[in-house]
């Protein structure tokens, strides 16, 4: 080669001019896709104050007993309440009646065996520091339960859909399109009304209602990529050997087309928790006194003249439910950037 | 770009069939008693006359024949004349207003509208300067500040927001108050000497010369157009920032730049109408969405349009009126829709000449 002949050092292998990526153990174990998106959400300091915020409420939500006991331990949701009086007490007013037993935090911190409403009571007096903390327990557990099976549904559909493509998908796609025909707020207002006379009040009803309406976009966003991942080399492989329909689609197609639907579906938490609170809000679905923070904050309905007076019954609540879908949003958008194949490469 | 549109129009009947089916299915889930509001006013109190009632109706057909009544009536066993059917405009009867559904809707409507007007203007204005002036100043503190903005935005339900916008404006300051109009100004509206002539009460006020009116009716609007405004803001300036950005990247644009133009007339002349194509669609949806009923924004302010007709049936069960309600923002929407995307395909010079 000429480089010999010139009397230079012999090439050296690549390995040795562009120093190899070395992933660290992180890397290596969640591999390369999940250690970039890990590593964009945790320097981010937007983001990073969103996982914070829902570290907290997680806490709050697994720790309610303990913050916050129940008076009667086999109804956990229902508020306790000091009384049947119309008019709220202010935050720091002393529990009088049916006091439910003292957190453990309370002596030590202010000395006191008295326990107070914390953040006042709401009209009825329903203890609103119960409902703020145990709304934290079913504001996760109504998003939790609600956005996966909407995935479980918007998967199923959208992939069924990509997989056998032709009439059938146009069907299915058709029938997306009815459920996103109408308002969100609207349909589910609607079916939530039509159920509960059905199921009885409670939080299914306004659950399987925000349900049929929100699995649309998870079915449209996961029927694109798999009708990607469809025509990939692999997939024919597997059907060259000889795999059947089922373990095709659900062993090596949907494993590799679900991660963007899985992700844009658990952040939609925030949406949905605001979107249960606005029907609780509008009186379709949990009982009154169910710890929910819509169904705190409709308590204000009634003092909308004197909520200056009044206002903690809207604030406490309302600044609860605003941190929790906040914290939901500042990671989702960082999500969103460090998935956007635009923005690759751009220091996300 | 016309089989485009050719695909949409031959779509539209059958998402709208499907509407009527998805609404009709809802139906399923009432008893044939309580069905019947579809086409009488009560429900008496005797068995025997309610198993009439079921029988004179059909309320146990099969389905697919109460399905072709609810759209077009049947003919009342007693008189002969047509009773119920959708698409002769009949609804049914709303049993927490206690009026025909439709008379509600006609009632209610012109607040809607009159909602949406005043709404709309600032959500697009404001939502595209937003968005704007954000991608210009990409990445710099004006940029980060409208991203906070937005983000907490989003997150802000309008139930919420709109209480806290009248805890401060009304409770405390009393600038606002909620509902439509003032006591004293219902009463000259409901007075001999008022011309209704469109039902919108800043426009009639006006051409009834009634200045204080109008004055009372935009004070009346100036909460729920807030509250609509904020929350919608940060979607508009979401879309906005990253159309301009992607625009702002386009060789034309360069370009305008290398040929010496000043940067606000590229910014202006060149940038903008192109990034707002995107923008358009969203804001035809917007409106109608509005048309459809802010149901949590007319709800909070006592505002008397279609949102809060919906609600109210809803909370008390009264699923008639509810999906009457539903069927009608369904239908405005999947116009919409397509409004929207013809209104794509002529804005967009791509679409419309490839």
């Amino acid at each position: 080669m000429a480089v010999a002949a010139s009397g230079s050092p012999v090439p050296r292998a690549i390995e040795d001019v562009y120093e190899p990526h070395q992933p660290n153990w992180l890397e290596a174990a969640l591999g390369p896709e999940w250690y970039r998106i890990l590593r964009g959400v945790l320097t981010n300091p937007l983001s990073v104050i969103g996982l914070l915020l829902i570290t907290m409420f997680v806490i709050v939500g697994l720790f309610a007993g303990a913050i916050a006991p129940p008076l009667n331990p086999a109804d956990p949701y229902t508020i306790p309440r000091d009384g049947f009086g119309s008019t709220p007490k202010p935050p720091g007013s002393l529990w009088t009646l049916r006091q439910p037993p003292l957190p453990f935090w309370w002596q030590p911190v202010m000395h006191s065996t008295q326990w107070v409403h914390l953040m006042g009571t709401a009209s009825g007096q329903w203890d609103i520091f119960y409902g703020v903390i145990w709304g934290a327990r079913t504001a996760l557990k109504v998003g939790v339960i609600i956005e996966g099976i909407a995935l479980i549904t918007g998967i199923l559909v959208g992939s069924l859909s990509a997989f056998y493509g032709g009439w059938f998908d146009e069907i299915l796609m058709r029938i997306t399109d009815i459920f996103l025909a109408f308002p969100f707020i609207l349909a589910a207002l609607t079916l939530s009304a039509v159920l509960t006379p059905v199921l009885g009040k409670g939080i299914w009803p306004a659950s399987i209602a925000l349900i049929a309406f929100g699995w649309m976009s998870y079915a449209r966003v996961i029927r694109g990529d798999i009708l990607a991942v469809r025509e990939r080399d692999f997939v024919t492989a597997a059907r060259v050997i000889g795999a059947k329909d089922g373990r095709i689609l659900f062993r090596h197609i949907i494993p590799n087309a679900i991660y963007p639907t899985l992700i844009l579906g658990s952040l939609d938490i925030g949406v949905i928790v605001i979107s249960f609170a606005a029907l609780s809000f509008l009186g379709i679905g949990t009982e009154v006194g169910y710890a929910d923070w819509g169904q705190l904050i409709s308590f204000a309905q009634n003092w909308i003249p004197t909520l200056g007076t009044y206002w903690y019954i809207v604030v406490f609540p309302g600044v609860a439910l605003i941190l929790f879908v906040l914290g939901w949003n500042l990671v989702g958008d960082a999500l969103r950037d460090i998935m956007d194949p635009r923005m690759r490469g751009r220091g996300a | 770009m016309v089989n485009y549109i050719i695909r949409r129009l031959l779509i539209m009947p059958i998402t709208i069939i499907g509407v009527t089916i998805l609404i009709f299915g809802m139906l399923q889930f009432l008893s044939p008693v309580n069905r019947s509001a579809l086409y009488v006013r009560d429900v008496p109190r005797n068995p025997n006359a309610l198993d009439g009632i079921i029988k004179q109706y059909g309320l146990n057909d099969p389905i697919p024949v109460q399905y072709w009544h609810w759209l077009v009536g049947r003919p009342d066993p007693q008189t002969g004349q047509l009773v119920g059917g959708i698409l002769r405009g009949d609804f049914g009867y709303s049993r927490s207003a206690s009026e025909p559904v439709i008379e509600l809707i006609k009632a209610r409507f012109p607040a809607t509208i009159e909602l949406t007007i005043f709404a709309v203007i600032p959500i697009i204005v404001i939502g595209i300067w937003l968005g704007v002036v954000s991608a210009v100043n990409q990445n710099n503190p004006i940029d980060q500040f409208a991203r906070i903005f937005s983000i907490i935005g989003y997150s802000f339900p309008t139930f919420v927001f709109g209480l806290l916008m009248l805890m401060l404006f009304y409770a405390v300051l009393r600038w606002f108050p909620p509902g439509r109009i003032s006591d004293w100004a219902n009463a000259v509206i409901r007075g001999p000497d008022w011309h209704n002539y469109t039902y919108l009460l800043t426009i009639d006020s006006l051409l009834n010369l009634r200045l204080d009116i109008f004055i009372d009716a935009l004070r009346h609007l100036f909460l729920p157009v807030l509250t609509l405004s904020y929350v919608s803001w940060a979607q508009f300036l979401r879309v906005t920032r990253s159309s301009m950005l992607e625009t702002l990247r386009q060789d034309y644009v360069v370009t305008a730049r290398a040929k010496g133009l000043r940067e606000r007339d590229v910014v202006n002349k060149h940038a903008r109408p192109n990034a707002l194509i995107p923008v358009a669609t969203l804001g035809g949806l917007q409106m109608a969405f509005l048309l459809g009923g802010a149901v949590i924004t007319e709800t909070i302010f006592n505002f008397p349009g279609v949102g809060s007709a919906a609600a109210a049936a809803a909370s008390q069960l009264d699923v008639v009126t509810v999906l009457s309600f539903t069927l009608l923002a369904g239908i405005i929407l999947v116009l919409a829709n397509l409004g929207v995307d013809v209104l794509y395909a002529f804005l967009d010079p791509r679409v419309r000449l490839g």
